[in-house]
């Protein structure tokens, strides 16, 4: 009976992997004399060989799918080995792991099999189980079910401290090309019914404190970059879109891998997208951290995202009439718009400035990556230059100093003497 | 120069403070006792820990500090770098002789010190919640065992107990040989005694386990195996996370330590 269970867990670990999000933050769920609890900053139990987090026992319930996805690796006409967990199997190796610290929480998601309300009532059954039978209180991330019904998805909303349901393409017309059943609308109306009753409880909680958590981690999604031909500035108006507009916690990019010889998409010995991927995330965060607006580092005149440097360096580099700016004078805004200048650096400079003026070696300590941040800025004992550098001049300096950890070999010519 | 030796504990380094400031005896040195070697010029003064005066320099801080910059000076202290007590000590006298903002300071390297320390020291308690791995014995334990960097079990009692508050557990640092226990009432600091000799857990197998214990260790281990994506391989990122050193504590990770 063992060996059937960890046959089903070989096939539904390892059919639900391609789904990257993997965080456990944001939900401060408590412990009520049972097991369990969240953590509000999230805790990573394990990085696998290919350096992800594992902090969710991530899995699907079957991999059975009524759908014909070209992307999916569960898609109805793919010759894979198909299984079915039970209710039970999920609970009791949810506990067990949980107990052991193996992991921070559980991610549910399924193939849809027979309907989307009766896949979601499946979830919704086992997740019920674990926080009312089980007395359970550590994460649960919940997939929505596309086309599953309102009452469904704001009763799982309940127990669940994060919801998610993917865009899987950028845009429509992407989706439309690898996917012909499904649409953006199916996405959202659930992202709209969720985030609408998260704004809903917010309310009621002001009034009564005792009011229930809903969704308390938000929600996400996922879209999967290099499988369709969207461009960089597509994928990130999408996301910038769907971050106002259901104010969702975070969106995940996760470059396509070659599973299917379907000619609609990238031949399967093709590299996934990962530098791509990489460039994506760091534009994320800047919208999301940093300040920048999507248009001011992906626009009509700059519609890809450059490979070789950072989008906040290449940003820079487009706006050298904003630099140099003197560290111990400008706003914290400022100062992390500034390529080798972090968030924590820059509160370090904020806070040390006031007992002086800083210097070149105080930052370099502090953790400026002064190599790339030295041509933007002008502190105590910057030497004096005449006349400045363009663009191009910094962009290659900057470059030969340094060497991409996405290049698998050195493309530096070896020097002579 | 002029040093102070004192016990290593936190109570000590505190009652130093206090007695600088009862002799204002000018720039000093503090010294864990365990690295003291007696010099010819110099005088040392022996610090011997004393709770009250401790509780009195306690009390002064929180006039200065608020509570996240306390615990910044009290991890510093976790750390155990041989100089970090010095530096302590010198932050401290600078606090309360009038700069009570110093461990903002960052320009400055004792300031600096402190904050990137307490963060070393605040990322090693974050990767004992997330590598600590229990294996229930045949008594219900749940038992681990952990090898930080730091002393940071003080620092992840309060999350073990809320967390597990169902089950009884036991996590023991090899390193500094003690422990923590929890018996689902209370948390309670515990040395095994090793003079009397007990059988290992490991050598008589299965005897002193939970009978399910073997099942969940290789269902974790395959989970770990499948998730992965081979296709995205990279062993650099991998051990930047996972450092080797904590591999022999990770139940996923003992496949590839015997096939190292």
């Amino acid at each position: 009976m063992n060996d059937r269970v960890q046959e089903k867990l070989a096939i539904l670990a390892d059919a639900a992997k391609y789904d990257v999000s993997c965080s456990s933050s944001g939900s401060k769920r408590e412990n009520k004399g049972g097991l369990g609890n969240a953590s509000r900053s999230g805790i990573c139990h394990s990085y696998t060989e290919d350096g992800r987090c594992v902090s969710l026992l991530k899995i699907l319930l079957t991999n059975h799918c009524i759908y014909d996805c070209a992307f999916c690796v569960s898609r109805k006409t793919n010759d894979v080995k198909r299984a079915a967990f039970t209710v039970e199997e999920v609970v009791d190796l949810t506990m067990n792991f949980y107990r052991r610290n193996y992991i921070e929480g559980l991610f549910l998601s399924s193939g849809i099999f027979k309907n989307a309300d009766y896949t979601m009532e499946r979830l919704l059954r086992i997740v019920k189980k674990l926080r009312l039978e089980e007395n359970y209180n550590g994460y649960i991330h919940l997939k929505t079910i596309p086309g599953a019904s309102e009452e469904l998805v704001k009763e799982a909303g309940r127990y669940a401290d994060r919801m998610s349901i993917n865009l899987e393409m950028p845009t429509e017309q992407g989706l439309k090309m690898v996917a012909p059943d499904k649409s953006h609308e199916d996405v959202k109306k659930p992202l709209a019914w969720v985030n609408n009753q998260i704004l809903e409880y917010k309310q009621d909680r002001k009034l009564i404190k005792s009011t229930p958590g809903f969704v308390p981690a938000g929600q996400s999604t996922q879209m999967v970059v290099g499988a369709t031909p969207e461009n960089d500035l597509q994928i990130m108006h999408t996301a910038a879109h769907y971050y106002k507009t259901f104010s969702l916690k975070r969106i995940y990019y996760s470059g396509y891998i070659p599973i299917s010889a379907d000619n609609r998409l990238p031949a399967i010995d093709s590299q996934p997208p990962l530098l791509r991927e990489h460039r994506l995330y760091q534009t994320d965060w800047l919208m999301r951290f940093y300040g920048f607006k999507v248009d001011e580092i992906l626009n009509n005149h700059h519609p890809s995202l450059d490979a070789e440097i950072d989008p906040k360096f290449s940003w820079a580099l487009r706006h050298l009439d904003l630099f140099p700016i003197d560290l111990n004078k400008v706003s914290y805004g400022m100062l992390i718009r500034v390529p080798g200048v972090g968030r924590q650096s820059a509160q370090k400079i904020i806070e040390a400035r006031k007992f002086g003026k800083l210097y070149i070696h105080q930052l370099k300590k502090i953790g400026v990556a002064y190599n790339r941040a030295k041509y933007f800025i002008r502190c105590a004992d910057t030497p004096f230059e005449l006349g400045h550098l363009q663009s191009h001049q910094i962009r290659s300096l900057v470059l030969s100093e340094s060497s991409s950890k996405f290049l698998k070999t050195s493309s530096s010519q070896l020097s002579l003497f | 120069m002029k040093q102070y030796v004192f016990d290593g504990s936190w109570i000590g380094l505190l009652t130093a403070v206090f007695e600088w400031f009862e002799r204002r005896d000018g720039t000093v040195q503090l010294i864990h006792e365990r690295y003291y070697q007696p010099e010819v010029f110099d005088t040392a003064l022996v610090i011997r820990s004393h709770q009250e005066k401790a509780i009195r320099v306690t009390k002064g801080l929180y006039k200065y500090l608020n509570s996240a910059q306390c615990r910044t000076l009290y991890c510093t202290f976790l750390s155990e770098i041989p100089r970090c007590y010095d530096v302590l000590m010198q932050v401290l006298i600078r606090i309360f002789s009038g700069q009570p903002d110093a461990l903002n300071n960052y320009g400055d390297a004792q300031a600096l010190f402190i904050a990137q320390t307490a963060k070393s020291v605040e990322r090693e308690k974050h990767r004992m919640k997330a590598f600590i791995r229990f294996e229930k014995s045949g008594d219900g334990l749940f038992f681990a065992t952990a090898e930080p960097d730091f002393n940071v079990l003080p620092l992840i009692t309060e999350f073990f107990r809320k967390r597990y508050a169902d089950q009884p557990w036991l996590i023991y640092d090899v390193k500094r040989k003690y422990g923590l226990h929890f018996d689902t009432q209370k948390v309670s600091e515990v040395i095994i005694d090793t003079t009397v000799i007990l059988p290992d857990l490991n050598t008589i197998a299965g005897t002193r386990y939970d009978e399910d214990e073997l099942k969940y260790k290789t269902l974790w281990q395959q989970y770990f195996s499948s998730t992965n994506i081979t296709a995205r391989k990279n062993m650099k990122l991998h051990l930047q996370h996972v450092p080797k050193r904590y591999w022999k504590h990770l139940t996923e990770k003992q496949y590839a330590l015997q096939n190292l």
